[in-house]
């Protein structure tokens, strides 16, 4: 880049140069159509999915359930004390992110990342109402005529309508979505619906259709972090200098052999969703989109050239090309010691999010001794300790358990005493968690009474199925 | 070279320059300065509708009237609106079936217990384990009864409490003035001890007996075992208000005791809901009959 000095005061604020984004065709193109598709109808598709888990609970293979403080996801239910679940995955996003960052550059800002796509998808309807690149620069510069406010009229509105859906379809995600979708038509739904919907439609509308690139460049800290993911191995969307200058127009390149292979015809810049010219090398707002590669081989096979003129390079192969060699292999750049790095910590935290998963229990208790006071000597001299415990039943029915209390300690036992209850056992409803205020008692000469600390197991048994749990806690005694 | 790339991207510096070092000027977008504008708007509309200004006392009001003392007050009449069908539920029901309510009775048992953290722990401690003087609410022995109408009773009526007609009253004598010499005080002491064998001075203790049935017996029984209904402490248990040691006994015979509670029913301090809420708690710690 140069730079050039100037004594007027300078500008620090510019007006939006708006892009024009031209169609294209190739492998790269095909490739975004198809993740379009995939990561649209896994959005709009999934809270639809049912899945049944039994009669006292939901059929929503996919379900954030705030108002019971649940997450479902298929067979897996997940309570609000197991949230490092939730954790762990977002951990592994993060490190998947980091290992395709170093890989291949910002191929999640290309490719994956919602406002791309929603872009992508908002600039394709631009072009089927308002037509391809010229005309769309042609129509940006007519006077406000009957025809520009039609067509301006006709693209707001489609977009208005896929920012409705894509807000709607948010809100699915936490409520049984055919009951909800009911509720939202007929007004009953609650105002939290109503408001989540218009505030993602209004974000939709806004960042896709109006700010589009701007997000990136200006707004997102994710593109900022992954300059330091990135190194020179890292294979990202380059444009080979060496083979395309300098650049002439075709008539002129095909006249003088000591011309580069570039032919100028600016393809590359007028697909770019960005607005850049990925020939002044790399820059800040490039998102990778690969779309000048596509653009750029279709023009090159166009003039009988080889294609690859612009094509994913790492920085380490360009002294090689240059020097006239072949570059290395593709798999060379991509196993290292800091993609496998990621990789390794990926898998450890995947295989230990999976362990979690198969070892977790479908019954648990939890104790919450009473310590003030730490313990209280009846009118005959029993000592008793008092327990909130707190049984968890993961169940989708309800169940009965009984408990029981035990310590290895010698010529020391417990009678249980439940508040409220006559006898041991207890009624937990289903998919629920059960408070229980339990009573300990040690009678005067039980060890327990008068040693200051006893430990003791307390257990609860699923009468129906025989399962276990048990938490271990402590019993205070009287010290002589 | 054939030409120069014609449209290589120019940025501008600011001028500046330090040891050669240029500051370029990479311009933010105009509606980013739109963005600020429009900040220091809404900061304008911000200061006359709500409190803003700060003054000697207080600050501006604002058009609006916003205060957040009085969203807590709101927040509060809601609560206490949504709360008021529970409250009656737990008036009309009976004591004994609060508890067990499917309907209040976990709210009962909470309400119970913020009731008791406001007005009760102040003597009987945030555990309800009381200390010397103050009774221990989660034992199982109960001055004046612990099944849920008495705990219910004596928290509406108070203990001495003059403002209350109903009030719980005993009244044991000062034996140290006049009635009782230091001799016989001394026997009905080791007497005291010997219901839970602990007399250490046997004659003494017999010698006792009879102080005790001709002074002590009339409200704590012939065995000692106490009466709730004439509010006198089972004196044959494990558990003593003031102290169960000898010095302790003989003082209490000697200069007697009368701890008081304020009848709570009275002079506004609680309503019929909460009496019965923290009646129900009480009862639920552990101890109630």
């Amino acid at each position: 880049m140069s730079t050039e000095t100037h004594e007027d005061a300078p500008k620090l604020y510019a007006a939006r140069e708006p892009v024009f984004p031209k169609r294209v065709k190739g492998k790269f193109r095909q490739l975004k159509w198809w993740l379009m598709i995939f990561t649209l109808g896994v959005y709009y598709i999934t809270p639809w999915i049912r899945w049944d888990r039994g009669p006292n609970m939901p059929d929503q293979a996919v379900l954030i359930d705030m108002a019971n403080r649940r997450f479902f996801m298929f067979w897996i239910e997940i309570w609000p004390y197991e949230f490092y679940f939730v954790a762990g995955l977002l951990i592994m996003a993060g490190l998947g992110l980091f290992l395709f960052t170093s890989a291949l550059g910002r191929v999640w800002c290309g490719f994956a990342c919602p406002q791309t796509v929603w872009v992508d998808l908002y600039v394709q309807v631009e072009r089927w109402i308002e037509g391809d690149r010229n005309a769309r620069i042609r129509l940006l510069n007519r006077k406000w005529d009957a025809y520009k406010w039609r067509m301006r009229l006709t693209k707001w509105a489609a977009w208005l309508v896929i920012a409705v859906l894509t807000g709607g379809a948010w809100v699915f995600y936490f409520a049984d979505a055919p009951t909800l979708l009911v509720e939202l038509f007929t007004g009953q739904a609650a105002f939290v619906a109503y408001a989540f919907i218009v505030s993602l439609t209004a974000t939709t509308f806004v960042f896709g259709g109006f700010m589009q690139e701007q997000i990136c460049t200006y707004m997102c800290p994710w593109p900022r972090i992954q300059a330091a993911m990135m190194d020179e191995d890292t294979m990202t969307v380059s444009y080979r200098d060496w083979r395309g200058e300098p650049r002439a127009k075709l008539k002129a390149s095909l006249a003088d052999s000591s011309l580069g292979d570039c032919i100028d015809c600016n393809a590359c810049v007028a697909v770019c969703p960005v607005g850049i010219d990925i020939r002044d090398g790399q820059q800040l707002e490039c998102i990778t989109c690969a779309l000048c590669i596509d653009a750029c081989d279709e023009m090159m096979i166009k003039v009988g050239r080889p294609t690859g003129l612009i094509a994913y390079l790492t920085a380490n192969d360009e002294p090689l090309e240059r020097a006239g060699e072949p570059p290395r292999n593709m798999w060379k750049h991509l196993i290292r010691p800091r993609t496998i790095m990621y990789v390794v910590l990926l898998s450890a935290v995947g295989i230990g999010l999976l362990v979690a998963l198969f070892v977790r229990a479908e019954i648990e208790v939890n104790v919450a001794p009473i310590r003030n006071p730490d313990f209280v000597v009846l009118s005959d001299g029993t000592i008793r300790n008092d327990y909130d415990i707190r049984i968890l039943n993961k169940h989708g029915e309800e169940r009965q358990f009984i408990v029981t209390a035990e310590t290895d300690e010698h010529n020391s036992e417990f009678k249980v005493v439940l508040q409220g209850l006559e006898g041991v056992v207890v009624t937990a409803p289903a998919d629920d968690t059960l408070i229980v205020r339990v009573y300990l008692l040690a009678a005067p000469d039980n060890h327990a009474a008068r040693r200051e600390r006893t430990g003791v197991h307390i257990w609860i048994e699923d009468l129906k199925s025989g399962d276990t749990a048990h938490v271990e806690t402590l019993f205070n005694g009287k010290a002589p | 070279m054939a030409r120069k790339p014609e449209k290589k991207k120019v940025v501008e510096t600011t001028g500046h320059e330090w040891d050669g070092i240029t500051e370029l000027n990479n311009p933010m977008p105009r509606w980013w300065l739109w963005t600020f504008y429009l900040t220091i708007v809404w900061g304008i509309g911000y200061m006359i509708l709500y409190p803003a200004w700060p003054l000697i006392n207080g600050a501006t009001p604002g058009l609006l009237g916003y205060s957040s003392r009085g969203e807590v007050a709101k927040d509060i009449a809601a609560v206490n609106a949504a709360n008021a069908p529970l409250n009656d539920r737990i008036i009309s029901l009976d004591l004994a079936a609060i508890a067990g309510d499917p309907e209040v009775g976990n709210y009962a048992v909470s309400a119970g217990a913020a009731v008791f953290r406001t007005f009760c722990i102040q003597c009987h401690g945030a555990g309800a384990a009381g200390s010397v003087g103050y009774p221990n609410l989660r034992d199982d022995d109960w001055l004046w009864g612990g099944d849920i109408e008495a705990i219910y009773a004596t928290i509406s009526h108070g203990i001495r409490a003059d403002e209350d007609d109903d009030t719980r009253l005993s009244d044991m004598p000062v034996f140290g003035d006049d009635y009782l010499s230091p001799e016989e005080i001394a026997q009905a002491a080791q007497f005291v001890l010997s219901l839970t064998g602990r007399a250490t001075d046997g004659a003494l203790a017999r010698a006792g007996v009879v102080v005790f049935e001709e002074n002590c017996a009339a409200c704590h029984g012939d065995d000692g075992t106490g009466d709730i209904y004439a509010g006198a402490p089972n004196l044959a248990d494990a558990l003593w208000l003031y102290g169960g040691d000898l010095e302790t006994i003989t003082e209490t015979i000697t200069n007697s005791r009368g701890g008081v509670m304020p009848a709570w029913s009275t002079k506004g301090r609680l309503n019929e809901a909460q009496l019965r809420q923290v009646a129900v708690y009480v009862h639920e710690l552990g101890g109630g009959k």
